[in-house]
């Protein structure tokens, strides 16, 4: 027995090692790395100095970072909600779909998925261009003047963040709507409850993870955007994402662009151990939120 | 008790709104017109043009040397590292293993792209092809574990179990048994690894050296420096193949479903 409990340890190392050591060297140690490297002065020819300094995390209290960190939020919440408000229905309409048509609907929410975010963000720089399809139609219709500007602000910047973040915000909502037992409905409804009352008292705690993990999933990756305000964003419109991405390719200040990153990060781990901790109130392990991708 | 109609009609709404800038692009990539906007009539003229640009490509072949290396490289250890976390689930090893799995899919791109870079440059490796690699692997990793992960949890464990009575040692059983059943999954998997590959932008922005650019690279930069109808065209023709991509792992999901028998 002995033999055999050693050799199942074997088994266990080697299938663990290789997946193991690689997401440590290539995830887990560059991670630490930016904490300490945030520490490090820049070397004139876009390197790592010698020595240490606290004068890159004391330079983040610049007001105009704090603007953009504060901008970073504030789009990544209001595209959340957005995403909230149009994934619920979605969600629910799928999950009581008949069988072929929900496969059908849930196939297409998650084709977009696949197919190239960069090509997905410029064809709406392109519809939203003063040539563009909407902007043509808008004018046709009247809604807009020809002289307003579609793109280039943050409207634009929360309208593409949506289009990109949809379908991980439906996918685990339906995911809890097609667990949910509509009798209870059905029973609130019988009791007295008016549609909206049912809906609010009822369904939206029946789904409540799939809720939070829609949250996580949309607002986490929102937070790092870089390429949507890059494309649709203009300058004025700049998010935490693009600051790091300039300090690399502009100015090629590597610790500042580490010590920007450390702001990203905080402002990452906030949602995921705050919904950790909530959930560890309310007892019980949940496993962890469900893989939206696959 | 009468539904309401309303989530159907959200339904509808936002699948218009999936599409339509999709649809409108690749229409725009027949359009013979230069800026776009007014139909100028229908044209294969920026296709044509396509065939002209030598830096697509040498692109297009960076990006698939790039994609066929990682997933290989992602398949074979996402594969290990999900028998692993199946086949030892209750270990404490394995809970931090699917931790380590796990938050590599949570964590945005940018921060992984910046991370790698750093490390990069803090060991001296000079940034090419190779560090392209290295850093999709890194992600396509999680997603190929859990893919895998996702069919182990739904396999019929008592056919290995009977080659196992009949005289198969477990690497046996594992090689002639699991992995031949397993194949449709493999491949599912395999396909997303090599989808995520060619289509990102963020990391690979990131740890790309001078003589690396790969097609989103090529794009982003057509992006910044006009030539729409150019992508529009480029545009459709990625597209094409990441549809047909979709369609055939669909194919490859529907005759797994039928061999795994839940």
């Amino acid at each position: 027995m002995n033999a055999g409990r050693r050799a199942r340890r074997l088994q266990e190392f080697l299938l663990t090692l290789p997946s193991f050591f690689w997401l440590s060297l290539f995830f887990l140690v560059p991670t630490v790395l930016v904490f300490i490297l945030a520490f490090r002065p820049a070397d004139p020819f876009g390197g790592i100095g010698q020595g240490w300094t606290t004068a890159t995390i004391r330079s983040l209290a610049d007001p105009q970072y704090l603007a953009i960190a504060w901008r970073t939020l504030w789009v990544s919440a209001v595209s959340t909600g957005l995403c909230l408000l149009l994934a619920v229905p979605t969600g629910y309409a799928v999950a009581r779909a008949s069988e072929r048509r929900r496969n059908t609907i849930l196939m297409l929410v998650i084709v977009p998925f696949w197919t190239s975010f960069l090509i997905r963000v410029f064809a709406w720089k392109s519809i939203l261009h003063p040539e563009g399809f909407i902007k043509k139609a808008l004018e046709f219709l009247g809604v807009v003047d020809p002289s307003t500007q579609l793109l280039y602000n943050l409207t634009a910047v929360i309208l593409v963040t949506v289009y990109t973040s949809l379908p991980f915000a439906i996918l685990p909502i339906y995911a809890a709507a097609e667990k949910f037992d509509y009798r209870l409905i059905e029973a609130a409804r019988d009791l007295g409850a008016r549609p909206f009352q049912a809906f609010r008292k009822v369904f939206l705690p029946g789904i409540r993870q799939g809720l939070i993990t829609a949250v996580l999933v949309v607002f986490i990756p929102d937070l790092g955007s870089y390429i949507i305000p890059d494309i649709v964003g203009g300058p004025g419109n700049e998010l935490l994402g693009n600051k790091i991405a300039q300090r690399v390719f502009v100015d090629r200040n590597l610790p500042l662009a580490g010590g920007l990153s450390i702001v990203l990060i905080l402002a990452v781990l906030a949602p995921l151990l705050s919904v950790l901790v909530l959930q560890g109130k309310k007892g019980g392990t949940q496993p962890p939120p469900g893989n939206a991708a696959s | 008790m009468k539904r309401s109609r309303f989530p159907y009609i959200v339904t509808a709404v936002v699948l218009v709104f999936f599409y339509l800038p999709i649809l409108i692009l690749v229409i725009e990539s027949f359009n013979a017109s230069r800026f776009g906007g007014a139909w100028r009539g229908f044209s294969f003229r920026w296709y044509a043009r396509l065939f002209h640009e030598p830096a697509i490509w040498q692109a297009a072949k960076n990006t698939l040397l790039i994609a066929v290396s990682v997933t290989c490289l992602s398949l074979i250890l996402g594969t290990m590292s999900a028998l692993a976390l199946h086949r030892f689930a209750k270990s404490r090893i394995q809970r931090f293993h699917y931790t380590l799995i796990y938050t590599p899919l949570v964590v945005p791109e940018i921060l992984m792209g910046i991370s790698l870079l750093m490390a990069f440059v803090a060991v001296g490796v000079r940034l090419g092809m190779l560090t392209i690699v290295l850093a999709h692997a890194t992600f396509c990793i999680s997603y190929v574990a859990l893919t895998v992960l996702g069919r182990l949890q739904d396999f019929d464990f008592t056919i290995v179990e009977a080659a196992r009575d009949l005289g198969a040692t477990s690497w046996t059983a594992t090689r002639r048994v699991l992995l031949p059943m397993l194949a449709p999954g493999l491949a599912a998997a395999g396909l997303i690894a090599f989808t995520l590959s060619l289509d990102d932008f963020v990391i690979t922005f990131f740890v790309a050296g001078p003589g690396a650019e790969t097609l989103p690279l090529h794009v982003y930069s057509m992006i910044k420096h006009g030539a729409t109808p150019l992508i529009n065209a480029l545009s459709t023709l990625l597209l094409a193949v990441t549809f047909t991509t979709i369609f055939l792992s669909q194919r490859l999901n529907k005759s797994g479903a039928l061999e795994g028998g839940q």
